[in-house]
């Protein structure tokens, strides 16, 4: 079983595929889960506190908007943690939101950087041939990857 | 608080992630507001973004468009409008700015845009968000026209306490004096005035607070309206400048911070609060006056004889503009060109900071005792290619704001 980031990682139906080969997404709802069980933070609705933007300048200079960095301080260590990684470019909204653009390119930048994880770099289906081109090289993908449910 | 809360919409990129979040949900609880994100599908999302024709990449800023669009389409209802993204994004900042554009083009909705840090606290917000919600709230106290009864109105700044004693539309008493600590410094303007007025404490009908002090000192005396300067000011702005129907522009340079606030019939439409820096507010003219070792009063006069674009001056930063009036002065500059600097420097950053944020409405009414400093005057005009009115009494315009909006309270005791 590997841990794959995932990207949108707020992406369900990601996510959902992931498990289904067998591995653990890493994506948004890991994180969040994190923070929403964490006692004594207050700050709705994600459970974050101004100390998190401190805690993404470990990805992104004091310059960034806090944003950012707020949001670096999610997927950062996602991305520290993963094994392998998905990326699907210019997937639609709803698709899974990602919300900053600029945060976008940093985590994919940030992916595409890690020395060593098989990253799937592909482009998200406009048509049903398509469709099934994506989910055909996204089982290809985490089938290599080695699972419980690799056949 | 028996009233209803002021249904404040939140369009909005990264707060949320910055840990601001609980900052802006406490501030519009200090109000009794309620903040909200409108809702909207995702089909919303899709049309409006394209509709609205700006290619924004964010998911939250194209999200943020659809919500401004739902509350001008009249699909969402609310009583005032809150914008908030990132400090430092360009992206967001354009996008923000548009929908301040969109909506109080569009709509009477009042809006107030933000760009916030994740230190950004509660108590910064706080003014603006009053602001918000007297103006949804109040309208009627806001169209009040003239000011009857005796009222005293006293305006509690970070450099300066002022108070005015009004009777029968008239300003009979003023005083004002350098705020030090808050309740003597109101305590002095007022006995100031009162003796001015040739009137004791007890014919007062109403009184009026305004400024970072307006707490401390409203509820020490009892007063009867306490109220954040933007709204104050702007009522006092066209009060004084006798414009009080159509448009207007207001622009009080205060101590501390600035306000620039787009007026229509006496009530303000748009706004924004502060500079980056206190390069751009009367401290730093305060001390350019020290500098050139002339009192304040002397530097608007001095500024007028200069000429302002033979100094360089760094207009972002206090710091910046101070190393820029050493260095002036040590290469042989005169005291009047270096005056003059400094007051274009001043009028710059306010211009490039925060007049870009509201839309410039003629007549624009330069208020608070900056006003009085000609230089900057006569450098805001010339950047606004317009010319500035400064009203009578201009120094005097929250206290003035303050004792108008106050004979209001007279016919309800």
């Amino acid at each position: 079983m590997a841990k794959v980031f995932i990207y949108p990682a707020t992406s369900l139906v990601l996510s959902d595929m992931v498990e289904r080969w067998g591995h653990e997404a890493l994506g948004a709802a890991t994180s969040i889960r994190e923070r929403i069980q964490t006692p004594s933070l207050d700050s709705p609705p994600l459970q974050m506190t101004p100390e998190d933007p401190k805690k993404g300048l470990k990805y992104a200079a004091v310059e960034v908007p806090c944003g950012v960095r707020g949001r670096m301080s999610i997927y950062g260590p996602l991305i520290e943690e993963a094994d392998a990684a998905i990326i699907i470019n210019d997937a639609d909204l709803s698709f899974g939101c990602m919300g900053c653009a600029r945060t976008n390119e940093l985590v994919m930048y940030m992916v595409r950087q890690q020395e060593g994880l098989p990253v799937l770099d592909i482009k998200y289906p406009y048509s049903e041939e398509e469709g099934t081109a994506f989910v055909t090289q996204i089982k290809e993908f985490l089938t290599g990857l080695g699972g419980e449910n690799n056949e | 608080m028996s009233e209803q809360p002021v249904r404040v919409a939140q369009l909005s990129c990264g707060p949320e992630h910055s840990g601001v979040q609980k900052e802006i949900y406490d501030a519009a609880e200090a109000v009794n507001a309620e903040m909200f994100f409108p809702d909207v599908t995702l089909a919303d999302i899709r049309r409006s973004y394209d509709a609205f024709g700006l290619e924004a990449r964010s998911g939250d800023l194209k999200l943020a468009i659809a919500r401004a669009m739902a509350l001008v389409e009249g699909n969402v209802e609310a009583d005032a409008v809150f914008i908030a993204t990132c400090f430092r994004c360009a992206e967001a900042a354009i996008v923000r700015n548009e929908l301040r554009r969109y909506i109080h083009e569009h709509s009477d909705l009042p809006v107030v845009s933000y760009s916030f840090t994740e230190r950004t606290t509660s108590g910064t917000l706080l003014t603006r968000m009053e602001a918000l919600t007297t103006i949804a709230r109040r309208r009627a106290l806001l169209a009040r026209e003239k000011q009857k009864g005796t009222t005293m109105g006293i305006d509690s700044g970070s450099a300066t306490t002022k108070a005015v004693i009004m009777r029968n539309n008239e300003i009979i008493g003023t005083g004002w004096m350098p705020t030090t600590e808050v309740i003597n410094s109101a305590n002095g303007v007022i006995e100031a005035a009162l003796k001015e007025a040739g009137l004791e404490m007890g014919d007062i009908e109403a009184i009026g607070t305004t400024g970072y002090g307006r707490h401390l000192i409203g509820d020490k005396i009892g007063a009867d309206l306490i109220q954040e300067e933007l709204t104050v000011n702007s009522k006092g702005a066209v009060y004084l400048a006798d414009r009080q129907h159509g448009e207007a522009t207001v622009i009080d340079i205060g101590g501390m911070d600035n306000k620039a606030i787009s007026v229509q019939d006496g009530i303000p439409g748009t706004f924004t609060m502060g500079g980056i820096c206190a390069g751009a507010s009367g401290r730093f003219l305060e001390m350019t006056a020290k500098r050139i070792g002339v009192d304040i009063t002397e530097l608007g006069p001095i500024a007028m004889k200069g000429i302002s674009k033979t100094v360089p001056m760094n207009s972002y930063c206090i710091v910046f503009g101070t190393q820029s009036l050493v260095n002036a002065l040590a290469e042989g500059n005169s005291k009047e060109d270096v005056a003059a600097a400094a007051c274009r420097s001043v009028a710059e950053q306010v211009f490039e900071q925060q007049l870009q944020e509201v839309d410039i409405k003629e007549p624009v009414i330069m208020v608070g005792g900056t006003s009085l400093i000609e230089g900057l005057v006569h450098e805001m005009g010339d950047l606004l290619q317009t010319d500035i009115l400064v009203p009578h009494h201009s120094q005097y315009i929250g206290s003035v704001g303050s004792a108008l909006l106050a004979s209001g309270f007279i016919e309800e005791k």
